[in-house]
């Protein structure tokens, strides 16, 4: 049995005696095989000296198990490593960032608290999956939508907390943005609510974000400040109808145009879905082609859609398509030809990018993204994809190693994300590879000005790096946080970059 | 209900290549009180997301590549999965399927998904 560096075997095995006494002897998980399950199936360093791997799991179901598990942990200096559903497959999976932490499995804590269709939102604990709150609605008949990402089977928090989106409309789909309201366990065992949830006997805990005074809820934002046990989200009330249309432009810089009035509408949400703009000479020439899809009642995104189209006729020589309104709920029909994210439908369709297929008949099994953030406008989108096209070559050593992109995601306001995807297998001199062109990515990207907005939890150092203004004091200021309320830095540490004082490079 | 089809041995030549023996006795006594009803539940919620018949189920789609038609790509149809191969899958994962914990999937849930797939 590994044991956490740092800690005396007997600690150790008292702490576990600790966890067992909390959650149950069934549920602390300390043989090889079991821990074995908790290793990031996606990870870049798989079977490598450096791949991160937990010494142990604990599963408690009840917030007083998290606190009974912390508190015990802080008392030895153990390090903790909270998940919720374990699936953020491509940032880390079930693993830990720091190797020799015991995983705090959040799963057993599925339940749904509460969905409130009148004023549209939900309270949930960190093991609830996509596909759990979903069934919790679709069972009861509420009319209230979710936003789920690609992999339905994801936590509702621990999407939100890693900084992921989803499909529908804004502002949903910014899966920290909607939410409101948590409950934190801190690093010596305290709850905290925050927000109206601070109120003793408060009915606003899910209905105002903001509550009175500093708000805190963004500390536990890709983070290691405390475990979150509960958290509310804003929902959708299920929009009457879904209408989408395609502009077509024909002239590389067309893009410069097509992005203005892009972010005029979306900046007016005139136009809320997720937009999707691809690029290349298709059959019909189109060197851009962007769908730009409105959520609500009918007559209302009608008329949204045209005003988008009178705008996008401004751009010479475009060409718009307007597709059919689509009733919700879904007909059968409907149902089995639309992309169900799109329609708050949880399920696991995308990992079609990821098997067999005629393209791809020995598939490398996983993959990890590269994600900067770059300004939502033509110029810069040009230049990013110049950037990709020019530095290819040098990234790679000239080889091909299934590096993708870039592809442009418009699904958050105001900024685009550059993405560029690359392979992980199982073998260490091909992910070896891939690691090297992933850091000197994310080194080139920085030179301009672009860095990413979430990472694999290998890279979570890499691309912290780049955050670098006056010689890091965002880092060191969230360093001085975590060292004030997590004193032995028991949490996640090295999560998003941020390592307790004790394994800090310069301790 | 599970289209039956006979495909001989196939799960033991898995079995044999994946290197899992397990203890025969002991899977025995678990098989006998595994529940294939619930086991059905267990695939239903666990499994079918990515295994279902049909189109939007990127494990099926993989499969029917793999096999090529000379075995059926959703697991409910086949014949020839024993329950220690559903087993060594759901605990070893495969390609980009991730393995299973058993805060997901309890060893007695899988004892009894092993039963309802190798029925």
């Amino acid at each position: 049995m590994a044991v956490p560096p740092g800690v005396s075997e007997s600690d150790f095995a008292a702490a576990l005696d600790e966890f067992r006494a909390a959650v149950g002897a069934e549920w602390v998980f300390t043989s090889d095989e079991d821990v074995a399950l908790y290793r990031d199936a996606y990870s870049p360093f798989w079977g490598e000296p450096e791949e991160r791997v937990a010494s142990a799991a604990v599963a408690p179901s009840t917030v007083e198990q998290v606190q009974a598990v912390v508190r015990a942990a802080n008392a030895r200096r153990i390090p903790l490593y909270p998940i919720s559903t374990g699936r953020n497959l491509a940032y880390g999976g079930s693993a830990p960032v720091y190797s020799g932490s015991v995983v705090l499995d959040l799963k057993r804590m599925n339940r749904v608290i509460e969905v409130n269709e009148a004023n549209a939102y939900a309270l949930v604990e960190p093991g609830v999956s996509y596909f759990d709150l979903y069934n919790y609605i679709e069972e009861r008949g509420l009319d209230v939508w979710i936003d789920p990402p690609d992999p339905g089977w994801g936590s509702v928090i621990g999407n939100a907390l890693d900084g992921g989106g989803g499909w529908t409309a804004y502002p949903f789909r910014d899966h920290f943005g909607a939410h409101c309201g948590m409950e934190v366990v801190l690093g010596d065992g305290e709850v905290v609510r925050t927000g109206m949830g601070a109120v003793p006997n408060s009915k606003t805990w899910q209905e105002n974000k903001w509550g009175y005074g500093p708000w805190v809820d963004g500390l536990f934002r890709q983070s290691n400040m405390g475990v979150v046990t509960k958290m509310g989200f804003w929902l959708m009330p299920r929009p009457e109808a879904y209408i989408s249309g395609t502009v077509q432009v024909f002239n590389e810089r067309d893009i410069i145009p097509l992005m203005e009035t892009l972010n005029l509408l979306e900046n007016q949400h005139v136009v809320n879905g997720s937009t999707q703009l691809g690029a290349g000479f298709g059959n019909d020439g189109a060197a851009w082609t962007l769908q730009v899809p409105i959520y609500g009642p009918e007559k209302v995104v009608r008329a949204q859609l045209e005003y988008a189209r009178e705008k996008f006729a401004a751009i010479e020589g475009s060409r718009f398509v307007e597709e059919d309104p689509i009733r919700t709920p879904l007909s059968d029909e409907d149902r089995a030809r639309v992309r169900l994210v799109n329609f708050g439908i949880p399920n696991l369709s995308t990992f079609a990018m990821l098997g067999r297929s005629p393209m791809q008949p020995n598939p490398p099994g996983g993959h990890i993204g590269f994600s900067p953030i770059i300004p939502r406008n033509g110029e810069e989108l040009l230049k990013f994809r110049d950037f990709y096209r020019t530095n290819l070559a040098e990234v790679t050593g000239g080889e091909n190693l299934g590096i993708v992109g870039p592809v442009f995601m418009t699904n958050w306001e105001r900024s685009l994300v550059g993405l560029i995807m690359f392979p992980i297998s199982k073998n260490a001199s091909e992910n070896r590879k891939i690691r090297a062109a992933f850091e000197r990515w994310v080194e080139l990207a920085a030179e301009q000005g672009w860095a990413e907005y979430r990472a694999p939890a290998v890279f979570q150092d890499t691309v912290a790096e780049t955050y670098s203004f006056n010689d890091h004091a965002l880092r060191r200021l969230r360093e001085r946080i975590k060292d004030a309320i997590d004193p032995n830095g028991i949490i996640s540490a090295g999560r998003y970059g941020v390592w307790p004082k004790h394994l800090r490079k310069d301790a | 209900m599970k289209v039956r089809h006979i495909v001989a041995a196939f799960g033991a030549a898995v079995l044999g290549a994946m290197g899992s023996t397990g203890g025969v006795a002991q899977v025995a006594s678990a098989q006998d009180s595994a529940d294939a009803a619930d086991g059905r539940q267990v695939f239903e919620y666990w499994c079918a997301p990515c295994h279902a018949p049909g189109p939007g189920h990127p494990g099926t789609q993989s499969l029917e590549l793999k096999y090529g038609g000379n075995l059926p790509a959703p697991l409910e149809e086949r014949e020839d999965l024993t329950p220690e191969v559903v087993k060594t899958f759901v605990r070893q994962g495969i390609l980009s399927m991730a393995p299973f914990r058993k805060t997901e999937i309890t060893d007695a849930e899988l004892e009894d998904l092993a039963a309802y797939l190798a029925q």
